[in-house]
């Protein structure tokens, strides 16, 4: 009786290709995981190989020239670069206190609990919007609305290089405000979680010795959530920086340099987007150049953020 | 000090005049400001798209193929290829991006003991997660279409699958590493225990218990990636024709955001309409995939 | 009970929501004395101290009903300021919360938000000296408050409450994370505290009401009549504590306190 129901249990001396299965699933699973490594890597020796001759030719003038001309072979990418930061950093500046203005609200209960609800699903549907909808929606709506108010600023602040053209359609300022819709809830989202992770007990302490709402939020809370904040913009930084069809559609694509925001430029993206289905030889080695600066910025920007972000998991 | 303090003493009353008083009355305005200008894009923008491109709805949207700007029928045709060709390219996406994030995923969570590699596996999938979707682009175009490895075609459907995959990998691994890291450890040790493989116990056990977070994970991915734009610029392409058999995945396609892209910056009207509808079902889809996600994360299993 | 009444409690309800947490609460706490509040978990002590000073304003969906009066006013009344109100009426919760900042800034903030004007180094360490961790962190004043052991933390939190000169100091279960030597030097602290400010404390420690208090306000709860099966607290009686702890009033408070001992 005994042994006969032993003999029910087939698999007590595991067989060969069970344990085949069992190991050939982890050495699967480890393959997979190297996969993004190689990918990773991939992705910035190929680019780094293919824009090895344009370096080679170029330099670090690549950096600093803003030629652009395909036919007689001479290429600077420092419009496209002006145009990466001061697109980048001017949305940033915008989208900063928006986002955290948000994610305040989101988070202190100023708001009843169903209006702030239906904000955060509102931000949070905003960054499902495909990027190149907001181009459309910004080449035909946005810009047309905006540019008598551009104008306007140009009328009464143009000495200012930076104001200093006529608004006459595409252009760095209207990239800057689709840029702020597109960052925003990247803000947003990571303000409200590093918020939401300071302990309770702190905002407690704060109300308990009578500090108002905005005492309290300046002088203990934010402070108490600034590193993952802080990493938040980064990665928006990051977004900004890489962010290529609605840019594209809207920036109005020149070469020519100009300090102002109301004139058409570059990014690095939208120079990609425009120029790589069309381009060859030479062209493709500086375009893949000018990716490679865009991949470095990034890198290190997002590097940094990840630092940041991992800094504030280990506060409390 | 408490001297001045008997003389208010009692003096409760909310004191409208006070400086902080003003002063967070001022700052709580500012930010309800701060979030309603927050919000207006989203709703203008859908507003806009709902308007414009929802006026166009009719059954030849959804059959035809679209024609060429300038071209002579007056009309714009429809968008039936670009809608097939974005669940095409979305699926090559997720047949390529799905099983490696999940694996790699599996590997993080399960087998991994927190050593060098697996932190180095992390950091390089949140490294990846940020690199620009135009750089992806960029990569395959010069691995797969300029050097034509799959089947000697260069700009394909293929190609565009691939490029997406790259941006949908890092979520993918992600939310795998932390649905499973959710499970609780008591499950994986009572089936361990009972002399289950690790194998049993990851395919029995954990990966069901947490489907859930995963699939909701892989649905914000896809809807991501049938909203890219960037990386299927130059390596899909774009086509005015529909698919007719299988062995057209290898050669360009067209889908609903290189569609609108195009056709956003073409000067005619006819042409740009039909953006507009094309963002409309974009949307649609995109907006159904994430309340789906929603759904999926809102009911709990455990 | 012959002293001035600082705060007094009239016919106060309050509910989370749907469900009530306490009812029908009527108490007078005396000036210049230690009132504590005991009673099982779930009674509802710790909500009525938080209502006191308007904390339980930061919980969502918190109702009261009745009257919170301190020194006449009426606490809930529309056009009061909650902030002036925890001004007066300074609170130490039960997890010790210094700010992550430095000792002396742990101080300082509280007395620079009530707009302290005089000599910051004097008010620190008065107020230091008052919550009797002055000699343990004189030395590292420029450190930072979460790195002081438990105890002192929570000494730190009194001395911050100390140093905004409040009327009232409510105190909510003060020692309950805390080791014994800690408890016991903080209750040295209230002894000397009392001779300046009206304390009420809510402690499940029996023997730490008898050590520190002068009134005692026994709390019970039963399970509420409604579908939701929660338990609804009240107050069952206060009085001097010697008298509640030795020839009580109620037959409930009797029960508990000599089930309690033993």
């Amino acid at each position: 009786m005994k042994s006969e129901l032993k003999n029910k249990f087939t698999l007590r001396l595991r067989s060969s290709s069970d344990k085949w299965i069992d190991s050939g699933f982890k050495n699967l699973s480890v393959a997979m995981a190297t996969t993004v490594a190689i990918v990773l890597f991939s992705i910035l020796i190929v680019v780094f190989i293919e824009s090895k001759a344009s370096i080679q030719n170029y330099g670090l003038n690549f950096l600093i020239t803003s030629e652009w001309d395909p036919i007689n072979n001479r290429y600077g990418a420092f419009t496209a670069i002006y145009g990466t930061v001061i697109t980048s950093l001017v949305s940033l500046l915008i989208a900063i206190p928006l986002g955290i203005g948000t994610a305040i609200l989101l988070t202190e209960q100023i708001l009843p609990r169903q209006i702030t609800e239906i904000i955060g699903l509102m931000v949070e549907l905003l960054a499902a919007i495909p990027s190149v909808v907001l181009g459309l929606w910004a080449v035909f709506v946005m810009e047309p609305f905006i540019r008598p108010l551009l104008n306007y600023i140009h009328l009464h602040l143009g000495w200012l290089p930076i104001f200093s053209t006529e608004a006459v359609g595409p252009g760095l300022a209207p990239a800057i405000l689709i840029l702020v819709v597109m960052i925003l809830p990247i803000i947003t989202a990571i303000s409200r979680d590093s918020l939401e992770q300071v302990p309770n007990r702190l905002r407690e302490a704060a109300y308990g010795i009578g500090a108002t709402r905005w005492c309290s939020l300046f002088n203990v809370i934010l402070p108490a959530a600034i590193s993952g904040i802080t990493g938040g913009i980064l990665l928006a930084l990051g977004r900004a920086i890489g962010e290529t069809m609605a840019v594209t559609m809207i920036i109005g694509n020149s070469n020519n340099f100009s300090w102002s925001l109301f004139a058409p430029g570059y990014t690095i993206s939208a120079l990609l987007a425009n120029q790589f289905g069309e381009a060859d030889g030479s062209q493709i080695s500086s375009l893949m150049y000018a990716a490679f600066i865009l991949m470095i910025m990034t890198l290190i920007i997002n590097i940094f953020a990840q630092w940041l972000v991992k800094k504030l998991s280990l506060k409390y | 000090m408490i001297k001045k303090e008997k003389n208010k003493l009692n003096k409760l009353d909310y004191n409208i005049r006070l400086s902080r008083n003003i002063c967070n009355k001022l700052l709580t305005y500012t930010i309800i400001v701060f979030s309603l200008i927050s919000i207006i894009p989203l709703l203008l923008v859908l507003i806009y798209v709902l308007i414009k491109g929802g006026s166009q709805l009719n059954i030849d949207l959804f059959l035809l193929e679209p024609q060429p700007p300038g071209s002579q029928t007056g009309s714009a045709g429809g968008i039936g290829n670009a809608i097939i060709g974005t669940i095409i390219i979305t699926a090559i996406a997720s047949l390529i991006a799905v099983p490696i994030g999940v694996g790699g995923g599996i590997y993080l969570a399960e087998y991994s003991k927190g050593g060098f590699f697996s932190k180095f596996i992390r950091f390089g999938t949140n490294v990846l997660a940020g690199v620009p979707s135009i750089i992806a682009g960029v990569f395959i175009y010069a691995v797969v279409v300029v050097t034509k490895v799959i089947i000697g075609s260069s700009f394909s459907g293929v190609a565009g699958g691939m490029a997406l995959s790259i941006l949908m990998l890092p979520m993918v691994i992600k939310t795998t590493d932390e649905g499973l890291k959710l499970v609780s450890d008591d499950l994986r040790k009572g089936a361990l225990g009972l002399g289950a493989t690790m194998y049993t116990t990851i395919v029995e056990i954990t990966l069901p218990h947490a489907f859930k977070s995963i699939a909701t994970g892989i649905v914000l991915g896809l809807a991501r990636a049938a909203g890219e734009t960037a990386p299927l610029i130059f390596t899909a392409l774009f086509s005015y024709y529909h698919i007719s058999s299988f062995n057209d995945i290898f050669y360009e396609m067209s889908s609903l955001s290189v569609l609108i892209y195009n056709f956003a910056l073409e000067p005619y009207s006819a042409q740009n309409q039909l953006a507009w509808a094309a963002s409309f079902i974009l949307i649609f889809i995109v907006l159904i995939l994430n309340i789906f996600s929603r759904l999926f994360s809102r009911r709990k299993s455990y | 009970m012959t002293n001035k009444t600082k705060i007094s409690l009239e016919n106060v309800s309050i509910s989370y929501g749907e469900s009530e947490a306490v009812k029908n609460v009527y108490l007078k706490i005396p000036a210049g004395k230690v009132t504590a509040f005991i009673g099982p978990s779930g009674c509802g002590k710790s909500t009525i101290l938080r209502s006191i000073n308007r904390m339980n304003d930061l919980i969502e969906k918190c109702s009261l009903k009745g009257r919170v009066l301190y020194e006449g006013q009426d606490l809930y009344s529309p056009n009061i300021d909650p902030i002036e109100v925890r001004r007066k009426i300074g609170m130490v919760f039960q997890q010790p919360n210094p700010f992550p900042k430095s000792i002396y800034e742990n101080i300082a903030f509280g007395a620079r938000v009530n707009g302290y004007k005089g000599n910051m180094d004097e008010l620190v360490e008065r107020a230091l000296r008052k919550a009797a961790v002055w000699d343990e962190c004189k030395d590292k004043l420029k450190e930072s408050g979460c790195s002081l052991s438990g105890g002192q933390q929570q000494r730190l939190c009194i001395a911050r409450t100390i140093a905004i000169e409040p009327d009232v100091i409510l105190m909510d279960e003060p020692c309950s994370a805390l080791d014994p030597i800690s408890t016991l030097k903080i209750e040295e602290t209230m002894h000397q505290l009392k001779k300046s400010y009206t304390i009420v404390i809510v402690t499940h420690n029996m023997q730490q009401a008898l050590r520190v208090s002068d009134i005692t306000a026994f709390y019970n709860a039963e399970v509420a009549s409604g579908k939701s099966g929660g338990k609804i607290g009240y107050l069952v009686e206060s009085n001097d504590t010697e008298k509640l702890f030795n020839n009580p009033d109620q037959k409930e408070t009797k029960d508990y306190i000599s089930g309690k001992f033993g």
